[in-house]
């Protein structure tokens, strides 16, 4: 490995976090994303969980679409073997984690099944195969993608947490007002487009 | 032509390729990481068993043959399913934190339908429940008492005798049905006699769009099959020599009859009053059956109340509200003990009327539905 390409390597995964990230840019991951950032201890426990699953299902489906789908030409098959592969590794993941430690798996083994469907993961994958990544790329993408997803769930969080002291208008109590905070999230981010971009 | 099949037999090997080496791994991850071996369980500090572990304290339990009451089934709904756990429990779920108060967590109370079996566990539970039981019980007989209670016998099966304490209550397992897309659990008194002991007979008033009542009184059938648990609850006739007061209404005759089949079995002579308070004629029933009890038991009174008579009624007994009647009835209360059932609304009101008349709280017992 030569000096530029891990210079990318790293460059895409902080692309990944904040320039182009998928929750505030691309607005992948929503429904957890509303769901479940109440308090910060619960963002960062699933926040944690989406890392994890994000970087370990990119590179595995990132190897059977290399090394399955491409060679076969069953390109058009990608959306389910990647949501096949997805729910599996959740699955077994979770038994894995209630198995080895009842504390890792309080904190965040619960919040595995919530990630199973959860689109961001799925969008990932499906970038990576658009953008043609190498799967070191793939997966330096992947956990920025990810991160990037944590880093917003967390500053939700926490707005939230201060929001609960604050008067908000009726009509826009729960998730009307998480959207507009979401929004402005979202606004606030695209300051740091132009310092680098994936494309 | 043949290379078009060719590649769409391909395509279909490779997805259910990937998809039964997915299987496969879970299946090999179940038997492996997902068993959790035979696990130790004591129960109450003398009851041993060995169990399989891995599954939810409630499921384990059924299987030992000890029913923990639980109306969701365990789905962590209801919050009924707590217990004690000593020991093993690790610590509290999420899905438990909405049912277990604060004062509940230090005590080591949990929901049995969340926590799972994966060390060796120690539980306390009452030792009544030990007398709790599955029944496999056909319907014998169906018969209206008012136009909206009926009255239905079981013939126990399998285990075919029930010994419980008169005023308890069994649990009903509703199948699925038209209505209902799950089973479910409903709680009814037994109104039977303690000594008949292969029969489970209960007083089921009719609600608008309950699932259980809609079953009884539309769907059920004589000679049809249902589970049944029990039995449970801490209403039960005391063995004192106090005077007995009953207060109840509408369905709430249930227990109160079994109560009355102990008394007079046993030939009790304890001073008994039960004040049944109904709407109008059409809500009374059993009429004949307390004349025959008032015959038979020395020191039993039955005073049926009306609050709502019509004049096509023709009523000539006590009319008003329940409370009322039994401020009439009762003036010495010092030395009475109470059994009331009936709905949570009527019960905090006799309650109040029992304690201004001299009634000991610890005296007064009840079933609120």
């Amino acid at each position: 490995m030569n000096g530029t390409e891990t210079l990318g390597v790293f460059a895409i995964f902080f692309a990944a976090a904040i320039t182009n990230n998928i929750l505030l840019t691309m607005y992948l991951g929503m429904c957890s994303f509303l769901a479940v950032s109440r308090q910060v201890k619960t963002a960062i426990g699933l926040g944690t969980a989406v890392v994890f699953v994000m970087t370990f299902t990119s590179a595995i489906n990132w190897l059977i679409y290399e090394y399955l789908l491409i060679p076969f030409e069953l390109e058009y098959l990608t959306y389910i073997v990647f949501i096949i592969v997805i729910a599996a590794f959740v699955q077994l993941v979770e038994m894995i984690i209630e198995r080895v430690s009842e504390t890792l798996y309080n904190a965040l083994g619960i919040f595995l099944p919530l990630i199973t469907v959860n689109c961001a993961i799925l969008g990932a994958a499906l970038f990576m195969i658009i953008r043609k990544y190498t799967l070191l790329s793939a997966i330096s993408f992947s956990a920025g993608s990810g991160a990037g997803w944590m880093l917003a769930i967390i500053i939700m969080a926490g707005i939230r947490q201060k929001m609960g002291t604050s008067k908000v208008p009726k009509g826009l109590e729960g998730a009307g007002i998480t959207l507009i905070i979401a929004g402005i999230m979202s606004m606030a981010f695209m300051g740091f487009t132009g310092m680098m971009n994936l494309n | 032509m043949d290379f078009q099949i060719v590649e769409l037999l391909q395509s279909i090997l490779i997805v259910s390729g990937i998809a039964t080496v997915l299987a496969i791994l879970m299946v090999i991850a179940d038997a492996t990481i997902g068993n959790y071996g035979i696990m130790n369980l004591l129960i109450n500090k003398e009851h041993k068993h060995s169990v399989e572990g891995g599954k939810t304290l409630l499921n384990t339990l059924k299987e030992e043959g000890v029913f923990i009451p639980s109306a969701c089934g365990g789905r962590g709904s209801c919050g009924l399913c707590k217990c004690k756990v000593t020991s093993g429990g690790g610590d509290y779920l999420p899905t438990e934190l909405s049912f277990i108060t604060k004062e509940e967590q230090k005590e080591g109370i949990r929901l049995s339908c969340q926590i799972k079996v994966k060390r060796d566990f120690e539980i306390e539970i009452p030792e009544e429940l030990f007398n709790v039981k599955e029944f496999k019980a056909k319907v014998a007989s169906i018969k209206d008492l008012t136009h909206d209670i009926k009255e239905v016998r079981f013939q126990l099966l399998e285990p075919n005798e029930i010994s419980f304490k008169p005023g308890q209550f069994v649990q009903v397992q509703v199948p699925e049905y038209e209505f209902s897309n799950e089973s479910v659990y409903r709680a009814y008194s037994i109104s039977s006699s303690s000594t008949e002991k292969g029969i489970v007979e209960l007083e089921i008033r009719y609600v608008n769009n309950g699932i259980c009542t809609t079953y009884v009184h539309k769907y059920l059938k004589e000679g049809d099959i249902l589970t049944l648990t029990g039995p449970y609850g801490e209403f039960y006739l005391r063995n004192t020599d106090a005077d007995i007061v009953c207060v109840a209404g509408g369905s709430g005759m249930a227990p109160i009859k079994s109560i009355l089949h102990h008394i007079e079995e046993q030939k009790i002579s304890r001073k008994v009053t039960y004040i049944f308070g109904a709407q109008g004629k059409r809500d009374l029933f059993l009429l004949d059956k307390m004349k025959e009890f008032e015959k038979n038991i020395p020191n039993f009174r039955f005073v049926p109340a009306l609050s709502n008579a019509s004049p096509e009624d023709n009523w000539d007994g006590e009319t008003g509200k329940v409370t009322e009647v039994l401020a009439k009835y009762l003036s010495d209360g010092s030395n009475t003990e109470a059994y009331l059932c009936g709905s949570p609304g009527m019960i905090n009101a006799v309650i109040e009327v029992l304690k201004s008349k001299g009634v000991k709280e610890e005296k007064i017992y009840y079933d609120k539905f």
